[in-house]
Formats: structure tokens, C-alpha cells, sequence
């Protein structure tokens, strides 16, 4: 029971990481290896914002969430556009993509060690501890896990029901149709990449509350959220909360009973298992 | 081989001599930094065998090159150096041969997240196993020095140009230009594209344990952690990008002048190496795709273009 709720909490920021990477892979097609950098970026933000100005770590999302937006966006105009304009194939992109925020991730790796230094940092907020069904759990990871579920419905809602959302599904499907009924791809695209962006942001505000980050501990998180979004399907929000709850369970059942060291190795497993049997993702169709 | 083949790969068995005399000309400081390059010849060289005509980036090197290490560490004293190798080889080959099984099939993303973090989940099974067996880190004195592994890199780079020449005029590599462009095209003129992927796979996998067990002496000490560094995957592909992939020549054109500015950030400014990783892998993107191969071509055009006229 304890393995349960523990990975459970822990799956419910891995599912908002991965819907944000999700939405720039699914959407904006966008390979994005830098997503745990700025995941990182996110969280050290939430430190500083508490350390040095005493806000807390829930409302400095209110700040995390639009400045995130924004570098995004413009890392996508300015960055990325030229890359989608250029590349003669899906193929082509990819590969472009992959290496161009590779390089992004190892600037910023390069830029928040000299900024913030080579260390770990954690800070204390809500660490007292509550008991859920016998056991006590951390507030903070409630707290984490209950802002997740929070910011994942109001997305899927968003994405559901509103003509915004429905313009970045269309453009999620076929680009090429998309643009017949009259949808401005670019921005569209740009749109889908900077909410994604700001998405891995506030999670990893979110993780900061409970989790040791470091300046180069980033691309642990792009891994787990890349398994997390092959493993529930490209595009599909259902897949990735569920596999990010079977990935946070099975993360945490392996550091209990085994090793806390082997937690990458409990991942690759899971993703050996999708690869081999189900490459579509969980819920996806067979191609055809 | 014919006589005009022959007289085409004259130079490069030039160089290939007179490279092998550099551990008795230059100082020791210059043999180190030559046995770096000769490295990451063979490295990135193998590398660009595999992802220049397929177009699928490996990140894999750390893991091959970490299995190559251990290989030497376990082995040294019980087996003649000679046989570590070629034991790693064969597993690093292995190893590389099921990681092609099981994403090759696939599209070329699945196979970069793959590779991704198999250096770092070896290096966790491996720090596991060592953690069960009550083993930590392993000491590798041998009597072998660094002009002995010098000459042994230099054989290996030249057997990986060998191969890649051997590729090249082979059934394979058309295969795999033809797969390169467009594999759809491939499957349809009947060519088993997963098979030829993996076989082709095995090379750099081969390789880069050879290039491990080799350089296990040279660490003295060998641990998980850095044996398994994922920094070096990063280098592998940035050297060979740089270079670029389009000729056997390319890498090598990589290696040289990164090895030296790899060495001068270092020393200058050992905190802002990584922010020189980045800064290259855009300029790649950016300014220099295809690498110095690429600017050679547009260069040759050019000049050509200018003599019509």
C-alpha cells in the first residue's frame, strides 16, 4: 500500500512533465531533449523564489508559468522555426530537432552551473508529515501530486472543449489538413510548444518540493518523460497519465525492495516491454 | 585491389606510417594528446560507419566503451592482454547486435531514447552487481604503456578504415545508401533493412569496447562512474558531425581540431565545457550542417561554377 500511493504521487508529476514534452513531440513535432533543462530551470526558480524571497513554491507557479511561456515560445521562433521551414522530410526534422536542443541542453547545463554552481539544492517546504490509511506520507508530495491532478485536468479540459484546443488536436493529427481548414500551423505550433514548455516548467517547480535537484540531473527527467510518452502513445493524454502512474509505482516498487540505485533500469524494462510488444503505446492503434 | 585503388589509398597508408612515429618524436605531453585523437578517431570513425549512411544517431558509445574497460579490468591478470580486445569486441558487438534487435525495427527516435541512457543503465547494473558481490572499484597495473597503447589504437583505426573501405565497395553499403534515402524504396527492392541496420550496428559496437579494453591501462583505476561517463557518447557524435559523416575522412577532420579546443576549454575554463558542447552541436546545426565534408563540397562547387564561367 505504501509502494502504491508513494509511486502513485510520485506518477502524477512524471504525467505533467510528460503531457508538457507530449505536447511539444505530439503537436509541434518537436523532439525536445531539452525538456529536463528547462524542467530544472523551472525548479530552480521555485528555490530561489523561496530561499531568497520567501515565496512560496505554490505561488511562485503563478511566475514560473508565463516567464516559461515565453522563452519557449521564442526559443521555438527563433530557434526551431528555421529547422521546420528547412527540413525536406519528417525524418529530416528529427534528426534537426534532436541535435539542436541537444545543444540547448547542454548550453543551459553549461549556463546554470556557472549560475547557480555545481551543487545539489532541496529546501524544505511542508515537509511535515500526514497519514494516509496507516502509513505517513511528506505534505509536500500531496501537495505536489494534488497541483499536478489540478493543472492535468484544466489541460485536458482545455484541450476538450475549447476552440483553441481543438485547433492544436486538429494540428496533432495531420498538419497538412490542419492548415486546409484554415489553422495557422506556425502559430499554432508555436502555441503548442510554449504551453508544453511552461507545462515541464511548473512540474519541475512542482518535484522541487520534494526532490534534490542539480544543475545536470535534467536529462534523467527527459528520459523517464520520453519513456513515459512512448509508452502511453504519441498524443494520447489518457496513455500518459497511466503510464506515468505504472512508471512512478514500478520506479518506487524497485528502489523498496531492491535498489534505490537501479530506478533507470526499472524504467528501461518497461520501455524493453513497449518497444518489443506494443511500440505503438498502450491504447495505440496497429499502423496500418 | 586494383592499380589505380592502389595508388588512391597510397596517401593514407602514408599517414597512417608516419603517424605511427609520433611516440618517438614528440614529448610525452603531445604522445598523451595523440593517443586522445587516435581515440576518438577510431570512435567517431566507426560511429559515422553506423549513423552517416542510415541517419540514425547512437548514443551508445559510453556503454560499448564502458563493457570494453571492465573486460580489461576482470581479465588483466589471469588472460594475455592481446585476447581482452578481442573478448570485448565480441561482447560489445553482442551487446550491440540485441540493442539493434530491439529499436532498429523502429523509427529513429525510439533508437536515440534507447541509446540515451544505456550507458547509464549498464553503469547501474553494473554498480549493483559490485554492490551485491561486496566489489567496489578495480585497480589495472599492467606494464603496458601509453606508446603501447598508442600503437594499438592506431592498428585499430586502421582496420575501422579498412572496414569502412571494405563497406563501402560492398553488397552492404549499397544496401544501406539506398536505405539512407529512402527506406521505404529499400524494402520494396527487396533489401531486409532491419538485418542490414543491425549488422551494421555491430561495427561501432565492436569498436568502441576494443577502444575500452584497450585504454583500461591508462586509467589505472577504473570505476562504474567513470567508465560509463555519457559525456563521451556526446563526443563521439559532435567530433563525427563536425567532421562529418558523407567520407571516411570526415571524423578524422572532427577530432583534431575538437580534441585541441576540447583540451585548451579544459584547461582555460574546465567549468565551461559543457557550455562549449552545446555551443558546437548548434553551430552544427545552425552554420555547418554536413559537417567540414559538407563545406569541402560546397567549396569544390563553387570553385568549379567559377572556372565555367
Amino acid at each position: 500500500m505504501f509502494i502504491l500511493i508513494t509511486g502513485l504521487l510520485l506518477g502524477g508529476t512524471y504525467a505533467l512533465i510528460a503531457l508538457g514534452l507530449n505536447l511539444q513531440y505530439g503537436v509541434a513535432r518537436i523532439m525536445n531533449l531539452a525538456n529536463g533543462e528547462l524542467l530544472v530551470a523551472g525548479g530552480f526558480a521555485a528555490f530561489w523564489a523561496y530561499t531568497a524571497a520567501q515565496v512560496s513554491p505554490v505561488a511562485a507557479l503563478l511566475l514560473v508559468a508565463p516567464i516559461a511561456f515565453a522563452v519557449n515560445w521564442l526559443i521555438y521562433r527563433l530557434m526551431l522555426q528555421p529547422l521546420v521551414s528547412r527540413a525536406k522530410s519528417r525524418g529530416a526534422l528529427e534528426v534537426d530537432s534532436i541535435l539542436a536542443t541537444f545543444g540547448m541542453s547542454f548550453a543551459l547545463v553549461g549556463i546554470m552551473t556557472a549560475l547557480f554552481g555545481g551543487g545539489y539544492f532541496n529546501y524544505a517546504y511542508l515537509a511535515q508529515p500526514v497519514d494516509i490509511f496507516g502509513s505517513s506520507y511528506a505534505q509536500n508530495r500531496l501537495v505536489a501530486f494534488l497541483l499536478a491532478a489540478l493543472i492535468g485536468i484544466g489541460l485536458w479540459l482545455w484541450l476538450s472543449y475549447t476552440r483553441a484546443g481543438l485547433r492544436l488536436r486538429a494540428l496533432a493529427v495531420n498538419p497538412a489538413s490542419a492548415r486546409l481548414v484554415g489553422i495557422d500551423t506556425r502559430a499554432a505550433s508555436a502555441q503548442a510548444f510554449a504551453l508544453g514548455g511552461a507545462v515541464t516548467a511548473v512540474g519541475g517547480a512542482l518535484i522541487s518540493m520534494f526532490f534534490t535537484l542539480d544543475a545536470s540531473v535534467g536529462v534523467l527527467f527527459t528520459m523517464k518523460a520520453l519513456i513515459i510518452v512512448i509508452m502511453g502513445g504519441v498524443g494520447d493524454i489518457r496513455g500518459t497519465i497511466v503510464a506515468a502512474m505504472i512508471l512512478g509505482i514500478c520506479e518506487t516498487a524497485v528502489a523498496r525492495l531492491i535498489d534505490p540505485g537501479l530506478t533507470l533500469a526499472a524504467a528501461y524494462v518497461l520501455f524493453l516491454g513497449i518497444l518489443l510488444f506494443r511500440p505503438q503505446g498502450l491504447f495505440g492503434k496497429k499502423p496500418t | 585491389m586494383s592499380g589505380q585503388e592502389f595508388i588512391k589509398a597510397l596517401p593514407w597508408i602514408a599517414l597512417v606510417v608516419l603517424a605511427a612515429f609520433v611516440p618517438v618524436t614528440f614529448s610525452p605531453y603531445w604522445l598523451s594528446m595523440a593517443t586522445t585523437m587516435a581515440m576518438f578517431v577510431v570512435l567517431a570513425t566507426s560511429w559515422a560507419l553506423f549513423s552517416g549512411p542510415t541517419h540514425y544517431i547512437s548514443l551508445a558509445t559510453a556503454a560499448f566503451f564502458g563493457v570494453g574497460t571492465f573486460v580489461t579490468g576482470l581479465g588483466f591478470q589471469t588472460l594475455p592482454f592481446w585476447m581482452l580486445p578481442l573478448i570485448a569486441a565480441a561482447l560489445g558487438g553482442i551487446l550491440a547486435a540485441l540493442v539493434g534487435m530491439v529499436t532498429l525495427r523502429l523509427s529513429g527516435v525510439y533508437f536515440v531514447i534507447f541509446t540515451l541512457g544505456l550507458a547509464e543503465l549498464v553503469r547501474q547494473v553494473v554498480t549493483w552487481v559490485q554492490n551485491q558481490t561486496g566489489q567496489r572499484g578495480m585497480y589495472v597495473l599492467t606494464s603496458i604503456t601509453e606508446k603501447d597503447i598508442y600503437w594499438m589504437l592506431l592498428g585499430l583505426a586502421a582496420l575501422v578504415y579498412l572496414a569502412g573501405w571494405l563497406i563501402g565497395r560492398s553488397k552492404l553499403g549499397f544496401a544501406l545508401r539506398i536505405i539512407g534515402n529512402d527506406e521505404t524504396v529499400a524494402r520494396h527492392v527487396g533489401i531486409d533493412t532491419a538485418l542490414a541496420k543491425v549488422a551494421l550496428f555491430t561495427i561501432p559496437g565492436m569498436a568502441a569496447a576494443a577502444v575500452g579494453a584497450i585504454l583500461a591501462p591508462r586509467y589505472i583505476y577504473i570505476e562504474p562512474s567513470t567508465a560509463f561517463a555519457p559525456l563521451l557518447s556526446f563526443q563521439v557524435v559532435i567530433m563525427a558531425l563536425l567532421g562529418g559523416t558523407g567520407r571516411l575522412w570526415g571524423p578524422l577532420a572532427g577530432v583534431i581540431p575538437f580534441t585541441l579546443l576540447w583540451e585548451f576549454i579544459t584547461r582555460q575554463a574546465p567549468n565551461q565545457t559543457l557550455l562549449l558542447l552545446g555551443i558546437v552541436f548548434l553551430l552544427i546545426v545552425y552554420v555547418l550542417p554536413g559537417g567540414f565534408v559538407g563545406l569541402w563540397a560546397r567549396i569544390r562547387r563553387r570553385w568549379h561554377q567559377g572556372g565555367d564561367a
